[in-house]
């Protein structure tokens, strides 16, 4: 079915991203001639030692903060783990937790299993948000208490890509004492973040959202911050996570890093403008869709709209035979057999949030793309609606 | 993705019999838009042979291919062998589906079974059972035929092939106790008696209706801002109004027929009308 030689319409950004040539040429040198591990004593392991510390630079200067402020570890869901047991286990006489209803499941299942994972209860409140996807600044200030041990907040959501406004609510939750957490996977490479100016505490990032491979993650720590090791061993990241560093990969995420402090204004101006001509395109020339998460509060390379009355996998298995790559909040994509909890909490009815789909694009995409998805999708979805119970009584 | 085969992939891509036959014989209804997928199946009947068969499916690219398999295999079959057809012999024609996808397979065993028992006039028995999982209407008595016809031996197979336990999870420890007894019994008991018969008066089945109103349909209008109002019972039938954004919605016949009705008939009685009061 599949044609193996047409090139592939990649707008699943938000799930994973390509490695840029130019990362993939700064990590090739420490997968080939420069193995030592960075602890040895001898010049040759200096290679990686420097490397790492240029890379260090790189990620720190993408996000405001200072180098010894990074910890490299192997995953977005690693640094969300270590950042929430540091907070709890440094105040282990708080009981509270703030969290959102539409965290990623880094954050949601680690906070569902508290009770497993500590051996003691804690009480989560679980922020709601509005229609649009957006917080309610009132709840959230009403929630804190001096039982609050942290505070975990996503910067942008992945399905929808609303925008949380993580820095107004550091501020506050500093105000209280309480440490905050953000999630930033989404955000990082994305909108500018200058954590030198925030009260964030500690910060989630991953490498394979900004074109540097999977298996890198980085938690920023504010100095001063309370952290505990999640990985105990060796001395490396200066104690704070044990395990060999994963040299080509940090190299690469520093690469990556750089690449995206020079691509940020494209990121916002040309990646954006796609973005919305995918979107208003849809929006305009398919019936009964609609547009999941706030209009402007919002990264600027994320879609996620429904159509109502089909079914997000048959769609997205329909584009795939286009080559178009894009993913869906439905039950049968969830991995569960309920539809997205993100499009649950907003309140998107039954009769869209199975038909959701995400459009997530990055500056490697073309308008010629785009184009192609606003002439095969409304084909696709009037197929499926010709094929509906529900259609017909609705149209 | 799914490890999907290429008749899965065929049946998807190019569906056969799409559409409901003007004047069928018989027409069976089953799933829900808010579980996720839904199957009409329309058949036409002479001589006890259906001689053809359509259908209309939301859903994920295996219902669809089960759907459209569905109809290819029982156009030119008796009644009586189509009553007889299980959801692995769709399963099988299709060449396999994911362990996760089966419950698609059941659904078009359901349609088939719901459209036979339209032509006959009959009532289907499974429905009678008593409601074990909240979230997607499955009753106990279609768990246990699912365990026997396809030898299921863990929690995790019943979900993949009947829902059940797929949502909250509330469930999944009656639905292990439901799996303990019956790999103790072992086959050979029928299925198809409920365990118990029910009789309830007047009073008791309105009560019955308010009450699975409150606790499961209204909070579900809700979600999607609508809402809904007992009118009146009348012997088996049942006036509702719907309120709120059900209101005049499109969709609401779907909702009373597809999901109200359904509702109520899997937990009060199989017999229920409902009707929509119109002024």
């Amino acid at each position: 079915m599949m044609n193996a030689n047409k090139p592939i319409i990649y707008m699943d950004n938000n799930a994973t991203t390509a490695i840029a040539p130019e990362v993939l040429e700064a990590m090739l040198p420490y997968l080939q001639e420069y193995y030592g591990n960075p602890s040895s004593m001898y010049d040759f392991a200096t290679h990686s030692s420097s490397a790492m510390k240029k890379a260090r630079g790189q990620v720190a200067a993408l996000i405001g903060a200072t180098p010894e402020e990074i910890v490299f570890t192997s995953c977005g869901t690693e640094s969300d783990s270590t950042a929430i047991f540091s907070a709890l286990r440094r105040y282990p006489e708080k009981n509270h937790i703030v969290t959102t209803r539409v965290e990623h499941p880094a954050v949601k299942n680690l906070c569902d299993n508290i009770e497993n994972l500590t051996g003691r209860k804690y009480h989560i409140t679980h922020l709601q948000v509005s229609a649009d996807g957006t917080l309610d600044m009132q709840q959230y200030k009403d929630s804190l208490t001096d039982d609050t041990a942290i505070v975990s907040v996503m910067w942008a959501n992945n399905e929808t890509g609303v925008l949380f406004p993580v820095e107004e609510m550091a501020r506050i939750a500093n105000e209280r004492g309480i440490l905050f957490h953000t999630d930033a996977v989404q955000a990082v490479g994305k909108i500018p973040i200058n954590l030198k100016e925030t009260a964030i505490d500690y910060l989630a990032l991953s490498g394979h959202k900004l074109h540097a491979p999977k298996g890198i993650g980085v938690l920023y720590v504010r100095k001063g911050t309370p952290y505990m090791p999640f990985l105990s061993g060796g001395h490396q990241e200066q104690g704070r996570r044990g395990g060999t560093e994963n040299v080509a990969s940090i190299v690469a995420l520093g690469r990556a890093c750089e690449l995206a402090v020079a691509n940020m204004q494209e990121e916002n101006t040309r990646v954006r403008a796609l973005r919305d001509k995918l979107e208003n395109g849809l929006l305009a020339s398919i019936p009964k869709a609609l547009l999941n998460g706030h209009k402007t509060m919002r990264l600027p390379n994320t879609a996620n709209i429904s159509f109502e009355y089909v079914e997000g996998e048959a769609i997205l298995l329909h584009l795939n035979q286009h080559h178009i790559c894009a993913s869906s909040g439905s039950a049968c994509t969830s991995g569960s057999l309920e539809p997205s909890h993100v499009l649950r909490a907003m309140g998107v009815p039954f009769t869209a949030a199975h038909g959701s789909i995400r459009f997530s694009l990055s500056p490697y995409n073309t308008e010629a793309e785009v184009d192609t998805v606003l002439e095969v999708l409304p084909k696709i979805i009037a197929n499926l609606r010709n094929l509906s119970p529900f259609w017909e009584e609705n149209s | 993705m799914w490890d999907y085969t290429d008749a899965v992939k065929e049946h998807f891509i190019n569906p056969k019999n799409v559409g409901e036959i003007e004047n069928a014989d018989g027409i069976g209804n089953v799933g829900s838009i808010a579980c996720g997928d839904a199957l009409r199946l329309s058949i036409k009947v002479e001589n006890e042979v259906i001689t053809d068969a359509k259908f209309k499916t939301f859903g994920c690219a295996s219902a669809i291919a089960s759907s459209s398999m569905l109809t290819e295999l029982i156009k030119g079959m008796k009644i009586e062998d189509a009553k007889n057809l299980t959801n692995d012999d769709i399963a099988k024609a299709l060449g396999g589906l994911p362990k996760e996808k089966m419950h698609c397979s059941v659904m078009g065993r359901e349609a088939l079974e719901a459209a036979i028992a339209d032509y006959k006039g009959t009532i289907l028995p499974m429905a009678q059972g008593q409601v074990v999982c909240d979230c997607f209407g499955v009753t106990d008595l279609e768990i246990i035929r699912a365990i026997r016809e396809n030898h299921l031996t863990t929690v995790e197979d019943i979900t993949n092939f009947t829902k059940a336990g797929g949502g909250c999870g509330r469930c999944l420890d009656q639905l292990q106790a439901l799996l303990d007894e019956q790999l103790q019994e072992g086959a050979g008991k029928p299925v198809s008696a409920p365990r118990k018969v029910k009789r309830m008066t007047a009073l008791e089945k309105i009560k019955k209706i308010e009450e699975v109103i409150e606790r499961e349909i209204r909070p579900t209008l809700k979600m999607d801002h609508g809402d809904i109002q007992l009118i009146d019972v009348d012997g088996d039938f049942v006036t509702v109004a719907l309120r709120g954004s059900c209101a005049g919605c499109h969709s609401s016949n779907a909702t009373l027929k597809g999901y109200v009705e359904k509702k109520l008939r899997e937990q009060v009685l199989d017999t229920l009308v409902v009707e929509e009061d119109r002024p």
